[in-house]
């Protein structure tokens, strides 16, 4: 049995049901790393929301998301609360507003291990100590006594993987966790990232709009536009074969070092344009 | 030059603080004993503010005043923020009709005059310290539920909550270590004004004898004695309206000095 089992999710908000995904179906198996990659609005992180029951109020949801054979849709939030941070823990994208400003590091992310596992803070620190060293902070003691506004955003971003870690989860889904750090800051965490998720074999639902940051990262990836499924595969299949045109253009701009020089470089509408196939 | 606000906010208000600790063991003269061959002296020496209609010395009645102030700020500002903070961050975490419910009956209490409470428990239990503290303490609630609620929309609104909310942290969890550590600041904000605004509404109270009563003395109820005396003695209504005005604006400055102190957006570059 799968860890996660998707099967015909709907997803769409306010009065109006405006759609935000609409019949999405995957799976992913434990130790599993599993790439999204669509532009911004195609339904990716309202997926990886729907999948931790984080959706906000006014969303209207339907289908099946099974979690280590738990039904997500429905489930009340102390049977989310109890399966978050346990089973499932989530990366979020804006390492400057994702820890809270007046917490110290150490005890935001020894938080996790608190909640579920009742851990005395004593022993606790030990444990942030050696997850915040694990994730690459040079100096675990200090960051962990400091408070998010003394660390920089590669910083931030890697305590909070520690986070994301530290309960040793079945399931880690990280939404665009690089997208607001530099290159350089972003090889040296999506390195860490990819040691880490070795180290404890958790599955990983890794959410990018960028193919490159990807395919450092996971071997399967899906392709999603317009809230739909549009191309599943591997990493290398998409790069060498991408079916739909939609994800030829992704592939085009995602190796723009095979553009010939002096020429125009190449966009997503040049394979897709969406008035043409919408 | 903002942190001159907040320290002339400071300095006030350590005055206020620590004359009605002084007064707790020393006063130049007997604030109450009343002192037939002295009345209505001007300033000079020993009476350094002069005396009033009975003789009293009026520096000694104005430092015993202080403690009532503290105690109907400290009182009725706790009383409003215990009451209105944890009933605006319900308010704003919920929504919907909790939210409406909570804000709707903080209009009403908002619109009904503190003064007329104010009668109407005094007419009830007499006049006193701890009705003038309730009636000033409930009118306050509804400034309080505002701010709060208004703080914790933010606050629920945030990336940090989210993620709170992923790693499995309840509600009541969010409200304890998320949401009441980012709106302290501007309760603390909201408190420091609200403590001028209930000085004012104390000093009003008492002038009309519906606060403490006497012989207690109060810088309301000394502005009432002086009336009488106004064209006889007008300095002796002058010091308790001075006080009233200095620890007004203390407060105020106070608020103000914190608000500008603790917004980030308004902080000087050091």
């Amino acid at each position: 049995m799968s860890l996660l089992e998707v099967r015909e999710l709907d997803v769409s908000f306010g009065r109006r049901r405006a759609p935000a995904v609409r019949g999405v179906s995957f799976s992913l198996d434990a130790g599993q790393r599993l790439g999204v990659i669509g532009e911004s609005g195609s339904g990716k992180t309202v997926t990886a929301l729907a999948v931790t029951g984080l959706l906000p109020e006014n969303a209207h949801v339907g289908g099946s998301v099974r979690l280590g054979g738990t039904e997500m849709i429905g489930l009340d939030e102390r049977g989310l609360a109890r399966l978050r941070g346990d089973t499932v823990s989530m990366v979020f994208q804006e390492p400057m507003t994702a820890l809270d400003p007046t917490m110290r590091v150490g005890r935001q992310v020894a938080e996790v291990l608190r909640l579920h596992q009742g851990a005395e803070s004593g022993p606790a620190r030990d444990r942030v100590i050696a997850m915040l060293d694990e994730v690459g902070l040079a100096d675990p003691e200090r960051v962990a006594d400091a408070f998010p506004h003394q660390l920089s955003g590669g910083q931030r971003q890697r305590a909070i993987l520690a986070m994301a870690l530290i309960n040793s989860p079945d399931l880690v889904i990280c939404d665009e966790p690089t997208t607001a750090l530099d290159v350089t800051v972003q090889a040296l965490v999506l390195a860490k990232l990819d040691e880490v998720l070795q180290a404890s074999g958790a599955a990983c639902l890794f959410i990018s709009h960028d193919l490159a940051v990807v395919s450092q990262v996971c071997d399967q990836v899906l392709v999603m536009l317009d809230g739909r499924i549009v191309e599943t595969g591997t990493v290398e299949r998409l790069f060498t074969a991408p079916e739909h045109p939609y994800t030829r253009g992704l592939v085009a701009t995602a190796q723009l070092e095979r553009a010939d020089p002096g020429q125009r470089l190449p966009t997503v509408d040049d394979f897709y344009a969406e008035a043409e196939h919408g | 030059m903002k942190r001159a606000q907040l320290f002339a906010g400071l300095a006030l208000v350590a005055l206020v603080v620590v004359t009605a600790v002084v007064s707790l063991f020393w006063t130049p003269f007997d604030p109450i004993r009343v002192v037939p061959g002295q009345r209505l002296l001007g300033p000079g020496w020993p009476h350094l503010l002069g005396t009033d209609g009975f003789g009293i010395d009026i520096a000694s009645r104005l430092m015993v005043g202080a403690r009532t102030v503290l105690t109907v700020g400290i009182i009725s500002v706790g009383l409003a923020a215990v009451v209105g903070v944890p009933l605006g961050m319900l308010a704003g975490q919920n929504g919907g009709w909790v939210d409406e419910v909570v804000m709707r009956v903080g209009d009403v209490v908002y619109a009904f005059p503190a003064l007329l409470l104010a009668i109407l428990l005094a007419s009830v239990f007499g006049a006193s310290t701890v009705t003038a503290m309730v009636a000033i303490g409930v009118a306050s609630i509804p400034a309080f539920a505002r701010v709060a609620r208004a703080g914790t929309l933010q606050v629920m609104a945030s990336d940090f909550v989210l993620a709170a909310r992923a790693s499995g942290t309840s509600r009541w969890g969010i409200a304890r270590r998320h949401v009441l550590p980012n709106i302290a600041p501007v309760v603390g904000v909201q408190a420091s004004v609200g403590f001028a605004l209930a000085i004012l509404a104390e000093a009003a109270l008492s002038y009309l004898g519906l606060a403490t009563p006497r012989p207690t003395p109060t810088w309301g109820n000394m502005l009432r004695d002086a009336q009488q005396f106004l064209f006889v003695a007008p300095l002796q209504a002058l010091w308790p309206g001075l006080a009233i005005a200095l620890a007004v604006l203390g407060f105020n400055l106070l608020g103000d000095g914190l608000r500008d102190y603790l917004d980030p957006r308004l902080r000087e570059v050091p």
